[in-house]
C-alpha cells in the first residue's frame, strides 16, 4: 500500500489559490471553513515564498491523540480520516494539529461549535465509498475513483503534488537537483518527523 | 584647472555610484535563489516557533502556518492528564473507603434529641443544591472527556458513545452558566462566614474531631474543614470559569497555545476540585450522622449542632433569647 503524501513545491506555488477553490466546490465546503489554503511568507520581500497548506495525514496524528471520542482513524493509505457522527465538535483535534487544519462550522445556536471538518485527502469518511451519505459529510471519494485529490491534480504548476510519500519525494529530489535550488517540504519534518534529503 | 578638477570629480563620482550599484545588480541575477527555507526558518525560529504569513481569508488566524510544538501538547493531553484524573478520583475514594473500615460513621455522640435548628434556609439550600447539581454533571461530562473512550466507549461501542458524547458536550457548555451563577451566589452568602480565625486553628490542631472518637472542637456556622472546601470551591470554580470561558470562545482566548494552556489548567482544577467535593459528598452523607439534614431539611438536630458547631449554637440561641427579651415588649 502506498503511504499517502502531499508536498507543496513553494518555489514553484504562484499563489493562485485554485487548488483552494477547486477544493471547495469539489466537496461542497460549508461556508467559512477552508480545507487547504495558500499562505505566503516573507511577502512582499526578496525570496518571497507561498505554501498551499491543508491537513498533513501525519503519522502518529495528535489530532487523534487527543480526541475524546476516538473518532480518529488512519486509512490503509496512510490517509487521517474521522467519523463525523462521534464527533463531538469538543476543538481539542485544532487545539493539538500544527497546521491549523480541523475546522468547526457554526451550526448551532450561539456560534456553538459543530461537527470538525478537514481535508479528507479526497477520499471521503467511514460511509460506503462514493455514496450519498459520504459525499454530503466529506465531499467527493476521488481515491475510490482511482483518482488523485483533486487540488494537486489541477495545479497549474505543478507545484503541489499529491500522491505515494516516496514518489513525490522523488519528483520533488529531481527537480531540487535540476534547478538547484530547494526551500524544502514544507511540514514533512513535522507530520512525518522526516524530510526530504538533496 | 578648474575644469579638469570637475572632470576628475565626475570620473570619481561615476567610479563611486558604480562600485554602489555593482552589488545590488548583481543580487538581482537571480532572485529565486534566496528563497525563505523552511529548514532554516524553523531553526531561526526555535521552540515554540510559528511559520507564518500574509493569508488572504479573513481568518487571520489561518495564516499560521506550521506551528511544530502543537504536538507536544498531545502527550500531555492524551496521557499525563488521564493518569492525574483517574488517579485523584480513584485515589480519593480508595482513601474514604479506608476512613470508614478504620473510623466508621461518625454518630452523634449524646444521641438525637429530637430539637430541631434551622442551619440553612432555602435561599442558601437553592444555592448549594444548584452549584453541586450543575457540578456533578459538569463533572461526570468532563471526567467522560478523559477517561470515557477508554473506559465506556468499548462497552456501549462508537455509535452510542458518540452521541452520549455530545450530550455531554451540549450539557457541559449550557449548564456551566447556572454554575457560575450559583457560585457568585454562594460566594456572596457564606463569604462572611469563612474569614479563618483563630478558632480555626485550634479546630485543625485537634483534627477537626474526625480521627478520635468523642473529640469535638468548637466551631462557628463553619469548621476550618469547611472553610477549606468553601475557599477550594471558590477558587477551583472561579479556575474552572475563566478557563472553561475561554475554551468556549477559542477565537477570543488567543492562539492554540493559549489553548492547550487554558485546557490543562481546567482538567488540572477539575481533578483536583472532583476529589475534594468526593470527600465533601462523602462526609455530608454516609460518613457523619446528622450532617445531610443540613443541607436536606435545613434543620439539623441540636445535638449534633452542639458537637459539631459548639459557637455557631450559642450564637443562635443567643440571638433568640435576645429576640424572646424584646418580644413581651409588644
Amino acid at each position: 500500500m502506498a503511504r499517502m503524501k502531499f508536498l507543496c513545491d513553494a518555489d514553484r506555488c504562484i499563489e493562485c489559490n485554485a487548488c483552494v477553490t477547486a477544493c471547495k466546490n469539489e466537496h461542497e465546503v460549508p461556508w467559512g471553513i477552508n480545507r487547504r489554503r495558500v499562505v505566503t511568507i516573507n511577502d512582499g520581500l526578496p525570496g518571497e515564498r507561498s505554501v498551499s497548506m491543508a491537513c498533513m495525514h501525519c503519522t502518529d496524528a495528535p489530532c487523534a491523540a487527543v480526541c475524546p471520542v476516538s473518532c480518529f482513524y488512519t486509512t490503509d493509505d496512510g490517509v487521517v480520516l474521522h467519523n463525523k457522527d462521534t464527533c463531538i465538535g469538543c476543538g481539542y483535534c485544532a487545539y493539538a494539529c500544527p497546521f491549523g487544519a480541523p475546522q468547526y462550522p457554526q451550526t448551532a445556536n450561539f456560534g456553538t461549535r459543530g461537527k470538525m471538518d478537514k481535508c479528507t485527502y479526497c477520499s471521503g469518511g467511514p460511509e460506503p465509498d462514493m455514496s450519498q451519505a459520504e459525499y454530503v459529510k466529506y465531499g467527493s471519494n476521488r481515491l475510490a475513483e482511482g483518482k488523485l485529490p483533486l487540488c494537486a491534480e489541477m495545479c497549474s504548476t505543478k507545484s503541489l503534488l499529491a500522491g505515494d510519500g516516496d514518489i513525490i519525494a522523488e519528483i520533488y529530489r529531481e527537480r531540487v537537483i535540476t534547478r538547484g535550488y530547494g526551500s524544502g517540504a514544507w511540514g514533512w519534518r513535522t507530520a512525518y518527523g522526516e524530510t526530504v534529503t538533496v | 584647472m578648474a575644469n579638469k578638477i570637475s572632470q576628475l570629480l565626475t570620473s570619481l563620482s561615476l567610479v563611486l555610484g558604480l562600485a554602489l550599484v555593482a552589488p545590488l545588480a548583481q543580487a538581482q541575477v537571480n532572485p529565486t535563489q534566496q528563497s525563505v527555507n523552511e529548514g532554516a526558518l524553523l531553526e531561526a525560529l526555535g521552540s515554540g516557533g510559528n511559520v507564518a504569513g500574509r493569508i488572504s481569508i479573513p481568518d487571520p488566524n489561518a495564516g499560521y502556518l506550521i506551528k511544530p510544538d502543537n504536538k507536544l501538547w498531545a502527550a500531555l493531553q492524551g496521557d499525563t492528564l488521564h493518569q492525574i484524573s483517574i488517579w485523584a478520583v480513584i485515589g480519593m475514594v480508595a482513601l474514604l473507603a479506608l476512613f470508614y473500615v478504620i473510623r466508621g460513621k461518625i454518630r452523634v455522640d449524646g444521641g438525637l434529641s429530637g430539637r430541631k435548628i434551622l442551619r440553612f434556609n432555602t435561599v442558601e439550600r437553592f444555592a448549594h443544591w444548584t452549584l453541586a447539581s450543575t457540578f456533578i454533571i459538569l463533572a461526570l461530562s468532563g471526567l467522560n472527556l478523559i477517561i470515557g473512550k477508554t473506559v465506556i466507549l468499548p462497552v456501549i461501542g462508537e455509535g452510542a458513545f458518540g452521541t452520549l458524547s455530545a450530550w455531554g458536550k451540549i450539557a457541559h457548555n449550557y449548564l456551566a452558566w447556572p454554575f457560575m451563577v450559583a457560585l457568585v451566589l454562594v460566594l456572596l452568602l457564606w463569604i462572611a462566614h469563612n474569614i479563618p480565625n483563630r478558632v480555626d486553628l485550634e479546630w485543625l490542631k485537634q483534627g477537626g474531631g474526625l480521627v478520635k472518637k468523642g473529640v469535638h472542637p468548637p466551631a462557628k456556622k463553619f469548621n476550618a474543614g469547611q472553610k477549606l472546601i468553601f475557599w477550594a470551591v471558590i477558587a477551583g470554580g472561579a479556575a474552572l470559569s475563566y478557563t472553561g470561558v475561554m475554551l468556549l470562545f477559542p477565537a477570543e482566548a488567543g492562539t492554540p497555545a493559549d489553548w492547550q494552556f487554558y485546557q490543562t489548567i481546567h482538567a488540572l482544577t477539575a481533578a483536583v476540585l472532583s476529589a475534594i467535593i468526593i470527600a465533601h459528598i462523602y462526609i455530608g452523607s454516609v460518613g457523619m450522622e446528622g450532617a445531610f439534614d443540613a443541607m436536606g431539611t435545613g434543620e439539623v438536630d441540636e445535638n449534633w449542632a452542639k458537637e459539631h458547631h459548639s459557637l455557631w449554637v450559642e450564637e443562635v440561641k443567643g440571638a433568640k433569647a435576645a429576640e424572646g427579651r424584646t418580644q413581651p415588649a409588644e
